[in-house]
């Protein structure tokens, strides 16, 4: 396996800090995750936190009607999850639209980006149409310096705006995967 | 494992309506899509339920976001055999957050019964070559999954506890239970996913 090039800008670190504190400014209380080493850093960052439940997820269409369950209790949440998990999602996606209720969700781009795993590439490639077709609000970021301003905008049109909303973390901004080092 | 020595006497209707008697503000329901829907609805429509019309799979993780928002309230989740085995992850995802105020209910009849009542997973195996499924066990499950107060009822004398448990016994708790097949009046809520969510949202909330 030839191990991709790879250069994380220097601001990597931040980035992924920075959407927490979004997370905290928008008073989020639960975050759904299935693994996922692009939101690695984050996920920590929550599990660590008083403020917020994190819960692992056994596959990623388990986060809509979770999202759907908070909010009826009064309660802000995000779902983390990987392009590949977006496929997973689709027929609950429908959720947000049908009860009208906020949904936000980041998400780790794969077979995006110099990608070389060809198994990420269909639904890497699928995600903004699916998402789209479900009628899911996308916003996207490739710039690091641009993430924190982008997941903001992302939750105000979600928990504000009443809207489901994406944002799209591309491959340029994570990284490409370079199997080996972490 | 034969048919006849298992064949389901319960009737979903009442016993849901005996689940629900006398619920209060503390109470908040989640139905599955068709005939749970159509249960806890024809028990008595009220702002704290939250019937599905679709989204087959969500009842369970709906009712985990809720009782982790809601800690002091107890959450009800009462839903069906094919609901249940689109969502088996979702009873692990509970058993690592072990919310002690959810209760599941499934109502096993061991059929799709808005498609036609083809034979579920949960039907016995060798019942002929329309009607046979794997004898899969949904409480089983449940256990295996961490939820490790998940038993069975089949009998009428067994309703009393099954109120007792579901309504006030620490969770999470899981009860499966076996129902007959039968032809049901429909008994539907609001249809408006917006509308239903705003209402609950308003009862308990004070605002929608």
């Amino acid at each position: 396996m030839t191990a991709a090039p790879t250069q994380p800008a220097p601001s990597i670190v931040d980035w992924r800090d920075q959407i927490f504190e979004v997370f905290q400014d928008h008073d989020v209380k639960q975050v759904y995750h299935v693994p996922d080493a692009g939101h690695g850093r984050l996920i920590e960052a929550c599990q660590k936190s008083n403020s917020i439940r994190t819960l692992a997820l056994t596959t990623e269409e388990e986060g809509i009607p979770l999202a759907a369950g908070a909010w009826l209790g009064g309660q802000r949440s995000v779902l983390l999850m990987q392009s590949s998990g977006v496929g997973n999602t689709i027929n609950l996606m429908g959720m947000p639209k049908t009860l009208r209720f906020p949904f936000l969700t980041l998400i780790t781009m794969r077979g995006d980006w110099g990608e070389f795993n060809s198994w990420q590439y269909p639904m890497g490639q699928g995600t903004p149409k699916v998402l789209e077709a479900m009628g899911v609000l996308l916003y996207s970021v490739d710039n690091a310096a641009e993430v924190k301003t982008t997941v903001d905008a992302a939750a105000r049109s979600a928990f504000n705006g009443g809207q489901a909303v994406a944002v799209l973390l591309r491959q340029k901004l994570i990284g490409i995967k370079n199997f080996g080092k972490k | 494992m034969s048919t006849q020595a298992h064949r389901a006497t319960l009737q979903r209707r009442p016993l849901v309506k005996q689940l629900l008697e006398g619920a209060d503000d503390n109470l908040l329901v989640i139905a599955g899509l068709g005939s749970s829907n159509w249960d806890i609805t024809a028990a008595g429509d009220r702002p704290l339920n939250m019937p599905l019309w679709g989204s087959m799979g969500a009842p369970v993780g709906m009712g985990l976001g809720l009782a982790m928002a809601q800690p002091t309230k107890r959450v009800l989740v009462i839903t069906g055999d094919g609901d249940m085995l689109m969502s088996l992850g979702s009873l692990a995802t509970v058993a690592t957050q072990m919310p002690d105020n959810l209760a599941i209910v499934v109502l096993d009849n061991e059929k799709f019964g808005e498609t036609g009542n083809q034979a579920t997973h949960t039907s016995p195996r060798n019942n002929g070559p329309t009607d046979s499924g794997a004898g899969t066990d949904l409480a089983m499950i449940a256990r295996g999954c961490g939820i490790a107060d998940a038993t069975t009822v089949r009998e009428a004398g067994e309703i009393a506890e099954l109120v007792k448990d579901v309504r006030t016994r620490k969770g999470p708790v899981f009860r499966l239970v076996k129902v007959m097949v039968e032809k049901l009046e429909f008994v539907m809520p609001p249809q408006d996913g917006a509308h239903l969510k705003d209402r609950f949202r308003q009862a308990l909330l004070g605002h929608p």
